[in-house]
């Protein structure tokens, strides 16, 4: 092992092993959640949800991934090849950078990167350029529009939730997250920022393109949207990225508003899961609760409700640091 | 895009309550049947196809005397195959055989309505399966048997 270590030098090595278990977190993360969101939408509706595969229906989400793994993945005739190839695996990408830099907890973190938000913002926006891949590749018209009006949405949501974080950044003369969730020692910063944290969540649900701003694939309009001409595993991936998306933006929160893996008693890394579920449900209640924006709605909650009020928490919050 | 004030609290207000729905329902209890699993109790009125009924005075034959007035009057022609024995010391005759062909009938009822010894009844099956049209051509005086049997 030392002889390995010195050979290919000890930072690859975790960079491997760190890659590994993102992995599997990833993937479990995913079932957990598809089966979550299945019973929450369940009970929501006063239904039971999954019940028959395995206790309350544990078993549901290896039996639908068994599914699709079994499914005959189609090309339709006239797709753009490189495009629709490449867009399932290029939205997988930005998802596993992602997890380098969380701080799962104080010593359970990839890799602590000095820059780190800003790897992690500048590679999500590599999930849009793979949304517009997929909707220009698939040669439908449905696959377009969805691919369309998902680059709006998340080119006008992009803003409001990086200025929400910049108010943080500001105030711990810091990018990277732990040095960010060390600065939540006493007060979460929820406390000093309500604002940007409601910014961050409504600009956040947005970027993961779910319910009530699930305009890309609104099934009722588009059939699927985007992924309209995906089947099987290709599908799933763009599954698998919509809800490790999801986890992801809930980690951001914790870590920059809810205090991170700080908390008392329990260690670091149940806190900080407890607190990301916790953000997860209530994503998921938000959707089981709200109907879909219209498209000029989305766009103006953006650019003239959520932009200009970042800009003057921006402002009120350099100007009581400066004093 | 102009909200005014009040208008934002009030639609504000109007989100938190509908969050406050979502999370009540998600904590009370489910209101579905788990079909296969459970069954919900079906109304007495509730027409399947018709069965016979047994005989008032000797409850262990069916009440049918074979005179064949619901075949006539059935509008679809689904009855067919009426027959009956005249037992020893009996007055009438008891059904042998009485086919219903449940695909063309209708739960018109006016064969129950017809019945000069009130002996036809709807039966409660809803959930009746074949693979084949024969299937659903039942011998009443048959099922009857077997209803006896299992009770």
């Amino acid at each position: 092992m030392e002889q390995i270590g010195n050979m290919i030098g000890w930072e690859t090595v975790k960079m491997i092993v760190g890659l590994v278990g993102v992995l599997a977190f990833v993937v479990f993360n995913a079932l957990i959640l598809t089966w979550a969101e299945r019973k929450v939408a369940g009970h929501m509706q006063r239904r039971i949800g999954p019940k028959e595969v395995g206790p309350y229906g544990l078993i549901q989400p290896i039996a639908d991934a068994l599914k699709l793994l079994g499914k005959e993945i189609l090309t339709p005739r006239g797709v753009d090849k490189p495009l629709y190839y490449l867009a399932p695996m290029i939205i997988f990408v930005p998802v596993l950078v992602s997890f380098i830099v969380i701080p799962f907890s104080a010593s359970l973190q990839v890799m602590d990167i000095n820059v780190g938000i800003l790897v992690i913002l500048a590679f999500s926006s590599l999930s849009v350029f793979s949304i517009l891949m997929a909707g220009w590749g698939s040669n439908n018209k449905y696959a377009l529009i969805g691919a369309i009006r998902s680059i709006a949405q998340n080119i006008a949501y992009e803003i409001p939730l990086l200025l929400a974080l910049l108010s943080i950044i500001m105030m711990t003369n810091s990018f990277s997250l732990k040095t960010i969730v060390e600065a939540q020692k006493g007060l979460w910063f929820v406390v000093y920022q309500p604002l940007a944290f409601l910014i961050y969540f409504i600009a956040a649900v947005a970027e993961t393109n779910r319910t009530p701003f699930d305009l890309p694939e609104a099934e009722s309009e588009l059939v699927a949207g985007y992924h309209t001409e995906y089947s099987g595993m290709r599908f799933a991936l763009f599954f698998l990225a919509e809800y490790t998306n999801v986890f992801i933006v809930s980690a951001i929160a914790v870590t920059f508003f809810l205090g991170g893996y700080q908390g008392p008693f329990l260690p670091g890394i149940v806190w900080f899961l407890l607190k990301s579920y916790l953000l997860v449900f209530v994503i998921m209640w938000l959707r089981w609760t709200y109907p879909r924006v219209r498209f000029d709605q989305l766009l103006n909650i953006s650019w003239k409700a959520l932009i200009p009020l970042a800009f003057i928490n921006l402002l009120v919050t350099g100007g009581l640091l400066k004093l | 895009m102009t909200v005014s004030p009040s208008a934002f609290i009030r639609g504000t207000g109007s989100l938190l309550a509908g969050l406050g729905v979502t999370i009540r329902a998600m904590f009370q209890p489910v209101v579905t049947c788990q079909y296969p699993r459970q069954l919900l109790n079906i109304s007495p009125r509730f027409r399947g196809h018709t069965k016979l009924l047994a005989d008032r005075e000797n409850p262990g034959k069916n009440g049918c005397i074979a005179c064949g007035i619901c075949a006539k009057n059935c509008p679809s022609g689904s009855i067919s195959n009426i027959e009956g024995e005249k037992r020893e010391g009996e007055k009438r005759k008891t059904a042998t055989s009485y086919t219903l062909d449940y695909t063309t009938c209708s739960q018109c009822g006016i064969c129950v309505e017809s019945c000069p010894s009130d002996c036809l009844a709807f039966s409660a099956d809803f959930n009746a399966a074949g693979y084949k049209k024969e299937d659903f051509h039942y011998d009443l005086v048959k099922e009857f048997e077997k209803r006896k049997k299992t009770s």
